[in-house]
């Protein structure tokens, strides 16, 4: 790749890995790299920001914490799971990356995911756009509404929010009713169509979890909790999750 | 949806798409599956302000993409839907990008003149269900 060779300046211990390896099964395998490089072969955030997974594990290896952790990389793994799957070894280094974003005081991450974490958090829908509850209920019942109508074929459909008891409880991304309710109709279409007896909620609605790219644990524990519940008040048996 | 469940679900997702686009107008990309790259919208990369680097992030995915050389590409879920209908202008692909959902319902015939935002030209006028319902 012809990069830079890493230098190491004095003595130093990994706290960071260390630490993250003490909460990962089998401590993620974070000291079995042979260096082989099929992590970074294959790995699409290759080369940005200066920095590869391969690397970034040699570096934490290393204790180079500072430079790992002031890296912007971080933000530009997906944490996409290629490189475990490649390795010989399994190692996790997405979980490395995940526990760097974690260690970034929170005020200091991203300002969008933070913003959307945040919207998520502004009231019970876990809407990253902030949408209410209300505003969801509104939108789902005005279009079913219409397309009762506009498509005769279609004047049995539902929609149900909160029905008590169905198969399957599913959740939807912020996206649709907020920007493009009209993309709704086509899932809403294909359950009625196969009989599907399911509903949304009203509480914990949103498909989406900023507050897990964030690396939030209690805000990403909070938001998936707030669907469980409401999932379970409804007593569905199937949860599913179309994000 | 391969991550959480595993290439056999991989396998099922496509038994339905092969079913909806007919097999002569499926093509798979390479790699695929479990050794498929990520499109570069996930992981918060979407709201994460490095713009640039998304793109050069996802320049991997459209290369994959472009050389099906297929008129639309499937995204089943909203980060990467988001990212390739972007990746596809940006880097002049010009691809379609679609909800597995409205293949389904386009295939059956039920798909109305208001749910086609991401079909291109070239299906915009098939098929429309109440076309008279036009907005
Ligand atoms: S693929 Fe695994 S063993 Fe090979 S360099 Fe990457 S982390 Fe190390
Ligand atoms: S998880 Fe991160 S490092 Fe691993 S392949 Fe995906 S983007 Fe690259």
């Amino acid at each position: 790749m012809g990069d830079a060779a890493i230098k190491i300046g004095g003595k130093r211990k990994s706290v960071f890995k260390d630490k993250v390896m003490e909460i990962l099964p089998d401590g993620g395998n974070l000291n079995a790299c042979l260096t082989c490089g099929a992590c970074a072969s294959g790995c699409p955030a290759t080369g940005l920001a200066g920095m590869d997974p391969r690397k970034f594990l040699r570096m934490a290896a290393l204790g180079m914490d500072e430079e790992i952790l002031s890296s912007d990389w971080i933000w530009m793994c997906t944490m996409c799971q290629r490189c475990v799957y490649v390795c010989p070894m399994e190692i996790n280094i997405p979980q490395l990356v995940y526990n760097a974003r974690a260690s970034i005081p929170r005020e200091e991450r991203p300002k969008g995911i933070l913003g959307s974490c945040d919207a998520a958090l502004a009231n019970e829908s876990g809407s990253a756009m902030a949408t209410p509850v209300d505003d969801f209920v509104f939108v789902v019942g005005d279009v079913l509404e219409e397309y009762q109508e506009s498509q005769p074929e279609f004047a049995d459909m539902q929609a149900p929010i909160d029905k008590p008891g169905t198969e399957f409880v599913i959740n939807q991304n912020s996206r649709e009713p907020v920007t493009e309710p009209d993309e709704m109709v086509p899932l809403w279409k294909i359950l009625h169509l196969v009989g599907a007896d399911w509903t949304y909620t009203s509480k914990g609605w949103a498909a989406e979890n900023y507050c897990l790219f964030l690396s939030d644990d209690e805000a990403w524990k909070h938001l998936t909790k707030q669907t469980a519940q409401a999932a379970e008040e409804v007593g569905c048996k199937t949860f599913m999750n179309t994000e | 949806m391969r991550k959480t469940f595993g290439d056999p679900i991989a396998e099922d997702i496509r038994f339905v798409v092969r079913s909806v686009v007919g097999e002569e107008n499926f093509i798979d990309m390479t790699p695929n599956k479990s050794n498929n790259f990520c499109c570069g919208g996930g992981g918060g990369f979407l709201q994460s302000g490095f713009k640039e680097e998304r793109l050069a992030y996802g320049q991997t995915k459209d290369n994959q993409i472009q050389t099906t050389k297929a008129d639309y590409c499937i995204a089943a879920c909203h980060n990467c839907h988001a990212q390739i209908h972007e990746l596809s202008h940006h880097f002049g692909g010009n691809y379609g990008v679609v909800h597995l959902w409205t293949l389904i319902c386009l295939s059956l015939g039920i798909l109305g003149p208001n749910e086609r935002e991401y079909l291109n030209d070239d299906l915009k006028q098939v098929n429309v269900f109440h076309p008279e319902s036009e907005m």
